[in-house]
């Protein structure tokens, strides 16, 4: 058998469900290109070999007693370290959950066990999902496999890694303002943000509620739509959780077919701002779309400028209150009681002090001001309209078309360190996906190449008005094909090996 | 351009206090200059001639999400303390508390 | 340790001849769901510390809330029995504020859009002029969460002053909670301590007949903060109000109230300012203490709860719901007091001692209505007075009082005898019947064992018989007390009497 971690997530379940190959197998070689590379990509908080190869296992024994596997059975998986598993170690990046073990599993790793989907461990990510390059971890960057003194993108940083360093062909991220589709555009990954309420948030550690979504991250648009199936759908646990039925994203994933559809350029999130190789092969994609048949246009969404000042009003604001529960009482971090004699005032400050990076204090300042009597108006309330208009301009754009694209980010992976002491450089990453989670629709990321100035891929974005997540497998495997058939290869193939 | 908001050290020192955060006093000159810089960028919100426009606070129009009233099982005593940094008497023991809400 | 300190007060007469007192009453009441306002943890009272909790009572990382249908339905069935508009939509807000016993640090509750406002409850006073009405204005009333429960470590008292180091249960963490707002009321002038109070219990019994809570003052599922203000006449501009917590009791609504005036007409008699602050309650010595000050105001950072979406209840709900609501407790009132034919006066004192459900049901378990009312508003009353509990928490039903009376009316108990069957069966002894029968406390009824006893008193006391044989016959009440000393209270006297004067051939 050839390299198992080369396998698509597809052809993994095929394998495995063929007995062509164990689940331990597959489970094995993942584990084993973990121990040879992660220590250079660091993708992987805490590797769980145990619990990894006891649950491939049990899919292997279900196999051989005749039952019918699930379609992602015996598939690894990467799970980013905001989502709860019972038991196993969760930290969201931060010194505040060093330790912690929570004592039950998130709706998302109860459907992922459920389908027989086994969990190799957590990856890295910026503390508390806050940043663009996984450089806010507590626990040291992740490095891009495609150039490892360059970010993977963040927050989901690890997850992207570790698909795009073959140590798992699936992971699951969480998208706030594009945590998982800028990793995948800075790493040649797919990367899906599902529409709003799509995917449960039970024990997905909020960062802001109104904006968090989980999704998935893989190497095609196929393995992508496969976990979507997986993790999606009504949760009596969520109240945000919509009831209808699943987009039939698997479905649109294997048709592939632009002919006809209305695509729409949108002209606020491109030109000025964004990378010249970036613009060059958006440009490109978008050509081959119109070749593929598609009726493309330029549409224009006059209040996406304003998008990015009022997302970092709203997330802060949320954010405050979401990491208020970080006290040092219930769980996690305790820091500071044995100095002097504290009141527990004292020492939950103290706790929340040396618990949180720069980052978090900073959001969490910022968003306490937003809330504070005095400037709710200016700035709370103010954002929530600038959200209504943001909705707005999609409805107006969708009225017209039936998907729109952009540049995923305005530039390809930048050098570690880079912009980590200069946050306003940093939050002008997410200038193109934050739309999305303003208006709740859904979002994907796909590699269209490489930038010709510096070799580093390059992502596009695909949007779909919401609940129609499957029109962007659908232009997403469209223009997966016709890519694969120009380059002759996966783009991946192009990544140095580690 | 709208008035960017003035950020002291004061300002911070109180927001700290309110989000209980203990910054050491020679960081708050460093997080006033950024959290200055930010809010002066963020401030552009209220550029946006928006009187009518109403506010969207949930993303998806859904109302009236009700559960039953039907116990589900809680966790146990222990797995509910499992985590905390102290325990006493199957309680969660912290330092003293210095007044009453 | 106690950090009480006892100011100056000015005698209540005077206070109320040179200021017009202002009162805003705000009410939490424990709704008696099965589960949690956003979990579906039980609510039982009493489990072991931190067994009724879960991921989202307790604030773990990652929880979710999801809102309890009965919760809801609720707070709109209050909202509709204190006449409340309902909200056409609304939402949940977050309270922000750091509290060890508020497990995510925000309190999930309402701000600006409560489900319910704008409504009135009419309570009603004895004064000097008879029974007045008073109208109290509703401002609101809206859901939110309990807190955890702490339990203070090391300290002299338990208290939290001095204390080393607390404990929380989160049992409690998450109930449902209605908090019922009232409008300032004005216009009492003195009789704002009754108002307070009757507002209250007329507030419990209308919860009461509304089945959503248990209302038990003293088990905290129904708490009351009194806000107090003077000013020195109806037209001046309200003065600073002080919000006093921990008032547990009927009585204690009233006698906080009453201090608070009395506390703050020594203040402003002094020339200082009323402080706005919080003040908390000492049942014990009847005074308020100063908690914490609100100089620094409270930055609460309201905002609405993302991870709940909004209640939007429409019309045909509220109207299914208005349906279910039980009689408007005046017009039960009304009908009860014309059934019973008893005056104003009368009826106000039911009503005010929280007794009139149990005084309906004892009349509806065949007791006649003077002799229940007689048991719960004297008796009754000054037991649980005593006990410092509400009368309904008593360990007597009403059937137990009716069947005490059945047995009066049939002539086996006298009324001493009844007494004692009563403290019997608050004694936990068991039904009257088995009171009765374990203390052997049945009136002796066979003329027997009394004539044997009025002959052996007749015996003892020749010169006394003497002298009702010689026709006086006032002095038969000596020798009837020695022969009920002698049966140890348990004959009828009456029969005794009688059977004296037989025996002596006597008549009345």
């Amino acid at each position: 058998m050839a390299d198992l971690t080369r396998l698509t997530a597809a052809q993994t379940a095929s394998a495995v469900a063929s007995g062509e190959v164990s689940a331990v197998e597959v489970a094995r070689a993942h584990l084993d290109r973990i121990g040879a590379v992660d220590d250079r990509v660091h993708a992987f908080l805490h590797v769980d070999t145990d619990g990894a190869l006891a649950q491939a296992a049990a899919v292997d024994s279900a196999r051989a007693s005749g039952a019918t596997l699930a379609p992602l059975a015996g598939v690894p998986l990467a799970l980013k370290d905001v989502m709860t598993q019972k038991g196993i170690p969760t930290t969201c990046g931060s010194r505040m959950l060093e330790g912690w073990r929570p004592p039950y599993d998130a709706t998302v790793t109860a459907r992922l066990k459920a389908a027989g989907v086994v969990i190799l461990g957590k990856t890295n990510m910026d503390e508390f999902a806050m940043g663009s390059s996984t450089e806010h971890s507590a626990y040291g960057p992740s490095h891009n496999p495609w150039d490892l003194d360059r970010i993977p993108g963040g927050s989901g940083g690890g997850s992207a890694a570790a698909v795009a360093a073959f140590e798992a062909p699936l992971a699951i991220g969480t998208d706030t303002g594009g945590s998982i589709r800028q990793p995948a555009a800075v790493t040649g990954t797919v990367g899906v943000k599902p529409t709003y309420g799509g995917v449960s948030r039970y024990g997905l550690v909020a960062l802001a509620s109104s904006l968090d979504q989980a999704g998935p991250c893989a190497r095609t648009v196929l393995d992508a739509a496969l976990l979507h199936a997986t993790i999606a759908g009504h949760d009596p646990l969520d109240s945000t959780s919509l009831a209808e039925p699943v987009p039939d994203v698997v479905g649109a994933a294997l048709r592939g077919d632009v002919a006809g559809l209305r695509v729409g350029v949108v002209k606020e999130l491109g030109g000025e701002g964004y990378q010249a190789g970036v613009r060059q092969r958006f440009d490109e994609a978008v050509a081959l779309l119109t070749e593929l048949g598609a009726d493309v246009v330029e549409v224009s969404a006059p209040s996406f400028p304003y998008a990015l000042a009022a997302y970092y009003v709203i997330l802060p604001s949320e954010c405050s209150s979401n990491l208020a529960k970080f006290d040092g009482i219930r769980f996690g971090l305790r820091v500071g009681e044995d100095d002097g004699d504290p009141s527990v005032e004292q020492v939950m400050a103290r706790t929340r002090a040396a618990g949180f990076g720069a980052e978090a204090t900073r959001r969490i300042m910022l968003g306490t001001y937003a809330l504070s009597a005095g400037y709710y108006d200016a700035f709370y309330g103010q954002a929530q309209k600038v959200r209504t208009l943001v909705q707005r301009d999609f409805a107006a754009a969708f009225a017209t078309c039936d998907v729109l694209v952009s540049p995923t980010a305005p530039t390809t992976a930048f050098r570690l360190g880079e912009k980590l002491d200069d946050p306003l450089a940093m939050y002008l990453n997410d200038v193109a996906t934050i739309p999305v989670n303003l208006a709740g629709t859904p979002g994907m990321s796909i590699p269209v190449g490489l930038a010709p100035e510096d070799g580093l891929p390059v992502g596009l974005q695909i949007m779909a008005p919401a609940m129609a997540d499957d029109r962007l497998y659908n232009v997403g495997a469209a223009l997966e094909r016709a890519l694969l058939e120009r380059w002759g290869r996966p783009i991946l193939e192009e990544a140095p090996s580690l | 351009m709208s008035e960017t908001p003035s950020i002291t050290r004061d300002d911070v020192a109180h927001l700290a206090r309110l989000a209980r955060i203990d910054l050491p006093p020679e960081s708050l000159d460093h997080y006033a200059e950024q959290l200055q810089v930010i809010l002066g960028a963020v401030a552009q919100v209220s550029e946006v001639a928006a009187d009518d426009v109403p506010a969207t606070s949930h993303p998806m129009p859904l109302v009236n999400v009700f559960r039953a009233d039907v116990p589900r099982p809680s966790l146990t005593n222990e797995e509910a303390l499992s985590g905390a940094p102290s325990v006493e008497s199957e309680r969660f023991r912290v330092p003293r508390i210095l007044d009453e809400e | 340790m106690s950090t009480t300190t006892h100011e100056a007060v000015v005698a209540y007469d005077d206070v109320v001849a040179r200021f017009d007192p202002v009162l805003g009453l705000e009410v939490h009441v424990e709704l008696g769901t099965a589960t949690k306002m956003f979990c579906g943890c039980s609510t039982t009272f009493g489990a072991a510390p931190n067994t009724q909790v879960c991921p989202t009572c307790l604030g773990l990382p990652g929880s979710l809330p999801v809102v309890n249908e009965i919760g809801v339905e609720s707070a709109i069935r209050i909202g509709l029995a204190l006449h409340c508009s309902i909200a056409e939509w609304c939402r949940f807000a977050r309270k922000n504020y750091f509290y060890p016993d508020m497990p995510k640090n925000f309190q999930t509750s309402q701000y600006d859009e409560p489900i319910a406002y704008d409504g009135w409850l009419d309570v009603d006073v004895v004064t000097d002029e008879g029974v007045r009405t008073f109208r109290v204005d509703i401002e609101r009333a809206h859901m939110e969460e309990d807190t955890g429960k702490t339990t203070h470590q090391g300290g002299a008292t338990g208290r939290i002053h001095g204390a080393d180091y607390s404990l929380v249960d989160y049992n409690r963490a998450g109930i449902p909670l209605i908090e019922i707002v009232t409008k300032p009321i004005e216009g009492t002038g003195k009789y704002a301590p009754e108002v307070a109070r009757a507002y209250v219990t007329a507030l419990r019994e209308l919860l009461r007949g509304l089945g959503v809570s248990d209302v038990k003052m003293e088990q905290g599922s129904l708490r009351c903060d009194a806000n107090v203000s003077l000013r020195p006449n109806p037209e001046s501009p309200l003065g600073t109000r002080t919000e006093t917590k921990n008032v547990n009791s009927l009585r204690s609504v009233e006698r906080a109230v009453r201090y608070e005036m009395t506390r703050q007409a020594a203040v402003l008699d002094a020339g200082r300012k009323v402080v706005q602050e919080t003040r908390h309650w000492h049942e014990d010595t009847g005074v308020t203490t100063s908690g914490r000050s609100k100089e620094e105001a409270e930055d609460y950072r309201y905002f609405p709860e993302p991870d709940l979406v909004p209640i939007a209840p429409s019309r045909e709900w509220v109207e299914e719901l208005r349906a279910t609501l039980p009689e408007n407790p005046a017009v039960r009132r009304s009908r009860l007091q014309a059934a019973w034919g008893i005056s104003d006066f009368d009826m106000t004192a039911v009503s005010n001692a929280g007794a009139l459900d149990l005084v309906e049901q004892t009349v509806a378990a065949g007791a006649d209505q003077s002799a229940a009312r007689k048991w719960w508003l004297g008796e009754l009353a000054r037991e649980a007075n005593q006990r410092g509990c509400e009368l309904a928490d008593l360990p007597i039903t009403p059937t137990d009082v009716a069947r005490v009376e059945a047995l009066v009316s049939e002539g086996a108990l006298n009324d001493k005898l009844a007494r004692q069957v009563i403290e019997g069966v608050l004694a936990g002894e068991g039904a009257p019947d088995e009171v009765v029968a374990a203390r052997g406390l049945a009136v002796v009824s066979d003329d027997g064992p009394l004539l044997a006893a009025i002959d052996e008193a007749l015996a003892a006391a020749p010169d006394v018989a003497e002298k009702i044989r010689g026709g006086k016959v006032a002095a038969a009440g000596a020798i009837v007390g020695a022969v009920m000393k002698a049966t140890r209270g348990q004959a009828d006297a009456g029969r005794v009497r009688q059977l004296l004067l037989e025996r002596l051939g006597v008549s009345e």
